[in-house]
């Protein structure tokens, strides 16, 4: 019956919409981190919390159904999540990953997994003649991030998913920036869906997560294994915060990517302006491919400002978006990544990819148009002065 | 901080953290991002997974209770651990403690042995043997005193003079003792790791792990992998921690009370062939005359929970050979001394006679075969 509904109506209405017991119409925060087992002779579903946990269940259910995967899994942060996944390869493998991953995850690639025989080659993901050169017979994992950050390059799903397939290798994608609400790579053929769900899927700044959707029951297992195995589950009141943040993410999405065209627009037209990366824009690089993977161009936009000096003038005259890391929230987020997001990144890795030292990503928020608009131009004025 | 005692630095933690406010208890920042006033103006936290303020108390704390330079927390005890193990790179050995937990074991055999690490098993009793292992890879010592489910003790300080002269890392996991009863540090040891799941969090309400180290460019490391790894505590489970932690020391001396008490009680009732106590914490075992006395036991107890987990309030009796230590394979286990006659038992804070009693009547019951 569940499957009739849309998903707006999905985010409300699941398995867990209320307790079984006591019909609680929020899920219950199960601190627990142990469970009574009345006899040696069954297994019981909960034994200790790293294994199962029943709130953890009911956001892992329910990230699973709205990615439309098998199962699902909640990890204490989108890092966690990622580096969870990577361990499904083994000494001697090879992972392709987009080059302009988040910093965050080139770091564990190249910093850590390389130390354990995992080999890697960072392609342009938006070319798929680079792509299917860098295949080796020991490629696992094509890693993909669609749209990607900072720059909202646009990657074709379902034809990575095509080559990924030709040559035995999974295919996993990052889908931070656009959530299910979005873009559903798992129905365009991935195999593995990673969140940050610190940013849209909860929304709020106030939690810390990660979530991966496997599309098949036997990967879920072997992810599974690891998840237990190494314990970097997501703690139950996180969870809750989660499962909280999910219910409203349909309608702040919509509202933030309705704003962020209408910002998109206006920074294009702003002297200040050198350049607006944005999949909403007619003219941006895969925003036709981007619109027949996607329902939406979602939150975040990237602008390029003349240099550093021109960033600190703007970062220093507004008021509203708030100057942090991170994204995704109900407060409008504006980001230097060269200083922060890709300050992992060598410099010279870093231009070769286009974040220069102009560059900002401001993740829009639930403010109103108009106050966003008027707080960016006296910003951007201030540099013209 | 370090120059008070240690029930006085647990009954203060994150007391005059916050100045702002004056708030006793530490605040729970669960604010992911933080606002900086310009380019390079950061006030030192700049996004929740690299440093966090609740997260920090908690890491400043296990670092001072251990005498160590600075601490790390994590979603689970696993997590620390495997956190650790970034430290590592193929081809690396490790001597590591022989009656092990069961999630440890399975880390290392299951997982890092993919990536070409490689373990060698010893009881520690003799250092010998302990050399003998020894070779140009070797890099470091990981143990756990006393051993789970055995309850052996192990010299620290003696086998951190043998890893100092062979220039391994010395990791010691004192989950089972606390700072409260064993400083690893200060007997040689590099990194302690805890499941701050157990005692530390002491309520069966938060699943933690901690970690704390000694140098600057260890600390360094490990700091590193934490934020790139990024399996962290998350700000709620710190406080909560932190909540558990300012009771560690009296909820420890009447553990160790009771569980004095309960392993001369359990050792002169017929049905009990032996107790493994080595005289102090609130973990014991104890292994049954028969093994099918085992189920019923565990079924008659009415006051005691049959669950896994340890080093909570609550008296809980776990059995290893289906619990803790499902994952080591079933000869190794036996040949270990983790029998199937063997049952472990975190003492908890209940009134000791209580504690008897029940013990007293589902023993018997199993032994008379009433279900």
């Amino acid at each position: 019956m569940s499957n009739q509904w849309s998903f707006q109506t999905k985010l409300l209405h699941n398995h867990h919409k209320y307790d079984p017991v006591t019909g609680a119409v929020s899920v219950p925060i199960q601190h627990a981190s142990t469970f009574h087992q009345k006899t040696l002779d069954q297994s019981p579903e909960f034994d200790y919390s790293r294994s199962g946990n029943p709130t953890r269940k009911a956001l892992e259910e329910a990230i699973a159904e709205l990615e439309g995967g098998a199962r699902g899994f909640a990890f204490a942060s989108g890092m966690a999540a990622i580096s969870t996944a990577f361990l499904l390869l083994s000494s001697g493998d090879h992972v392709l990953v987009t080059e302009d991953v988040y910093g965050g995850t080139y770091r564990i690639v190249a910093d850590v997994l390389s130390r354990f025989g995992i080999e890697y080659t960072f392609v342009d993901m938006t070319d798929l003649n680079e792509v299917e050169a860098n295949i080796r017979p020991n490629t696992k994992v094509i890693y993909i991030e669609t749209p990607s950050n900072p720059l909202l390059k646009i990657t074709d799903i379902r034809a990575v998913v095509k080559l990924a397939k030709k040559y035995g290798c999974l295919t996993f994608v990052d889908n931070t920036f656009m959530t299910p609400a979005l873009q559903r790579p798992l129905d365009l053929g991935a195999d593995v869906v990673l969140h940050s769900a610190t940013k849209f899927l909860a929304g709020h700044s106030d939690c810390l997560a990660g979530l991966a959707v496997v599309k098949d029951e036997k990967l879920g297992e072997e992810l599974y294994k690891l998840q237990n195995a190494f314990g970097a589950v997501l703690g139950p009141h996180d969870c809750w915060l989660v499962l909280r943040g999910l219910k409203t993410l349909q309608v702040r999405l919509n509202q933030s990517t309705e704003t962020a065209l209408q910002l998109a627009k206006f920074l294009q037209n702003h002297s200040s302006v050198r350049k607006v990366y944005y999949p909403g824009l007619d003219g941006h690089a895969g925003a036709d491919i981007h619109r027949k993977q996607s329902g939406g161009a979602g939150a975040v936009l990237s602008f390029e400002l003349k240099d550093e000096k021109a960033v600190k003038t703007l970062a220093s005259n507004i008021e509203l978006p708030v100057f942090a890391v991170s994204l995704g929230a109900v407060e409008s987020i504006l980001s230097y990544p060269a200083k922060m997001s890709h300050a992992a990144m060598p410099k010279e890795e870093r231009e070769k990819r286009g974040i220069t030292d102009g560059l900002l990503r401001l993740s829009v928020g639930l403010e109103s148009f108009e106050d966003l608009r008027r707080d960016l131009q006296h910003g951007l004025d201030k540099i013209l002065a | 901080m370090a120059k008070n005692r240690i029930d006085t630095i647990l009954a203060q933690l994150g007391n005059r953290s916050e100045t702002v406010t004056g708030a006793v208890s530490a605040p729970i920042y669960l604010s992911t991002a933080y606002r900086h006033a310009g380019i390079g103006e950061s006030t030192g936290y700049d996004y929740t997974r690299t440093k966090n303020p609740t997260r920090l108390i908690v890491e400043e704390a296990i670092a001072a209770l251990e005498g160590a330079d600075q601490g790390f927390a994590f979603s689970s005890g696993m997590a620390a651990i495997q956190t650790i193990m970034a430290l590592f790179k193929s081809g690396d050995e490790l001597i590591v403690s022989k009656d092990l937990y069961g999630g440890t074991y399975r880390l290392f055999e299951e997982e890092w042995r993919k990536y070409g690490l490689v373990f060698h098993y010893d009881d520690f009793t003799s250092e010998a043997e302990t050399v003998s292992l020894i070779n140009e890879n070797t890099k470091a010592i990981f143990l756990e005193t006393p051993t789970n489910p055995l309850m052996q003790e192990t010299s620290i300080s003696a086998l951190s003079e043998i890893a100092r002269k062979h220039d391994l890392l010395l990791i010691v996991d004192n989950t089972f003792y606390t700072p409260v009863l064993q400083r690893p540090i200060e007997e040689g040891a590099d990194i302690v790791i805890h499941s701050a799941t157990k005692y530390l969090g002491g309520h069966n309400d938060v699943l933690a792990g901690l970690v704390c180290a000694k140098g600057q460019e260890l600390c360094e490391k490990l700091a590193a992998h934490q934020n790139a790894i990024g399996a962290v505590l998350s700000p709620f489970d710190s406080w909560l921690l932190l909540r558990g932690m300012k009771t560690l020391s009296l909820r420890m001396a009447k553990h160790q009370e009771n569980a004095r008490e309960l392993a001369r009680f359990l050792a002169e009732l017929p049905e009990v062939a032996d107790v493994l106590y080595p005289g102090r914490g609130g973990m014991l075992s104890f292994r049954i005359q028969k093994e099918e006395w085992v189920n019923p036991f565990l079924k008659n107890l009415q006051l005691i929970c049959f669950a896994e987990s340890l080093g909570g309030v609550e008296s809980f009796i776990t059995y290893p050979a289906t619990q803790t230590h499902a994952d080591i394979p079933e000869e190794v286990r036996i040949q270990n001394g983790v029998c199937n006659r063997l049952l472990r038992f975190s003492v908890g804070i209940e009134d000791v006679e209580d504690l008897k009693e029940d013990l007293k009547q589902a023993l018997k019951a199993a032994a008379k075969g009433d279900r």
